[in-house]
């Protein structure tokens, strides 16, 4: 039986390796056909901003990786909302259309769900 | 007789820059880079007091390729200056210290 395992980013991107890791630790996983998911919050909400140029700091775009994951069946994407209105981002800011944004109550929620959460 | 403070962690997760913004004087300039640059922020918790200092004289950089990167070219708060290495080093030279808060 596939297991329910969310992956939780809440680093900002480029400053450390721990956003690009996750993504990786993430595409990797949804190679082995479980119900999958990623969390975006704190500063992880920031690699979400869809008008990055990283070429500058010679860093892979995170805003041009993340449009893949459905792509790679990780079709539950949520974005935490208190974490997006502290740092003034609002939905249409997001390069994931496929985002779902919810509150702290749901994310207590989609936590209690999980079999396995991934922390990063 | 003045110090560059520079900043590389982001006001959310850190108190760097609230402990720059206590110490930094007139004379002082602030260096933002890496994800220090979200402190250039608009929305952040320091932005009232980083305006105030802006609006005492005191200058504030932020790293364009830093802030490029991120995606906060329109998300900056007023004032705020953009920079690059080249600048960098000629404002550690102009002034006398620097301090990195990290």
């Amino acid at each position: 039986m596939a297991k329910k395992i969310l992956l939780i980013s809440r680093h900002a991107p480029y400053g450390t390796s721990t956003a690009k890791e996750a993504l990786d630790a993430l595409l990797a996983a949804s190679v082995y056909d479980q119900d999958l998911g990623v969390l975006f919050m704190d500063d992880g909400v920031f690699q979400l901003l869809a008008m990055q140029d990283s070429a500058a700091i010679e860093q892979k775009n995170i805003a041009a990786i993340l449009p893949v994951l459905p792509l790679y069946d990780v079709e539950n994407i949520y974005v935490h909302w208190e974490s997006m209105q502290q740092r003034g981002i609002t939905t249409t800011e997001l390069v994931l259309n496929a985002a779902q944004v919810i509150d702290s109550d749901a994310v207590s929620c989609l936590l209690a769900q999980q079999d396995q959460l991934l922390s990063f | 007789m003045s110090t560059l403070h520079t900043v590389n962690k982001s006001p959310f997760t850190h108190n760097t820059l609230a402990s720059c913004i206590a110490i930094c004087v007139e004379a002082d300039g602030i260096l933002l880079l890496e994800d220090g640059v979200f402190g250039a922020m608009k929305t952040t918790p320091c932005a009232f007091h980083l305006s105030d200092l802006i609006r005492q004289g005191t200058k504030v950089y932020a790293l364009e390729d830093d802030v490029k990167a991120r995606g906060l070219l329109e998300k900056l708060l007023p004032g705020v200056l953009l920079t690059n290495y080249t600048r960098f080093v000629q404002l550690s030279i102009e002034h006398r210290c620097v301090q990195s808060w990290y």
